[in-house]
């Protein structure tokens, strides 16, 4: 036996051959997964992130102070 | 042909029937790679949810089951990446009998542990071609990558694999 030979043994003895049989029908998950809404932002996110992005532009050393909150 | 590009234009109904014709494959082809059921049926679903959001690339004229098996295996590759790093360890499925004990619980761990270590392509290839013995050209096919690329992924695995164990003080002839 070469050591390729010998190194494939090892591998077939630790790790058996996986079952590759499915155990149950998935389509209900993907189902799911397919009708989960998807993550939109509301109104007021919009609102504080113009409002946010404003106070930046007119107020540019806002940054450090956010940031020092932060 | 018609079901394809009834799927291509976001039909649920087709969608559907090509997930259950394809789904055990899929699953099957994932499972050998992973090795633990519960990731494999998460990694079949999110291959499918990925092939849905692709539709519309998908070209007719080809083979959905290539395609599909092709988005599970860098699925796969990209798990066994992750799982490397973290080096959390399959327990799902289970250990085969050793009669004679002939590989010992910590030679067994040092195999299993110097296995996971390696690359995570080196290690996709050489599960399926030395643990399943899936042919290259399967694999080669599944991976995107010409046949004698794949043989060198496995001469590597397994060159690796023999370095380390010598570092860990087990011997193979």
């Amino acid at each position: 036996m070469t050591g390729d030979e010998e190194i494939e043994r090892l591998l077939k003895d630790v790790f058996p051959s996986a079952d590759k049989e499915l155990q149950r029908d998935l389509w209900p998950a993907m189902l799911r997964k397919l009708e989960a809404p998807k993550a939109t932002l509301s109104w007021f996110d919009w609102a504080l992130i113009v409002a946010l992005a404003s106070w930046i532009l007119f107020y540019p050393e806002g940054i450090l102070q956010l940031l020092y909150q932060l | 042909m018609e079901l394809l590009k009834r799927f291509k234009e976001g039909d649920v109904d087709a969608f559907e029937a090509l997930f259950r014709q394809f789904q055990g494959d899929v699953y099957g082809w994932i499972v050998q790679i992973v090795r633990d059921r519960g990731v494999a049926e998460d990694l079949t679903i999110e291959t499918f949810w990925r092939i849905y959001k692709a539709r519309t690339r998908f070209d007719t004229e080809g083979a959905f089951g290539s395609w599909a098996r092709r988005i599970a295996t860098n699925l796969a590759i990209d798990h066994t990446r992750r799982r490397r790093l973290g080096q959390e360890l399959p327990s799902d499925l289970p250990s085969p009998e050793v009669p004679d004990s002939a590989l010992r619980r910590e030679t067994r761990q040092k195999i299993e542990s110097a296995f996971r270590r390696l690359p995570p392509k080196l290690q996709v290839a050489a599960t399926l071609a030395l643990i399943e013995e899936r042919s290259y050209e399967e694999i080669a096919l599944a991976l995107g990558k010409p046949t004698g690329a794949i043989r060198t992924r496995v001469f590597r695995a397994i060159r690796q694999l023999r370095k380390q164990l010598e570092r860990m003080g087990v011997k193979p002839q």
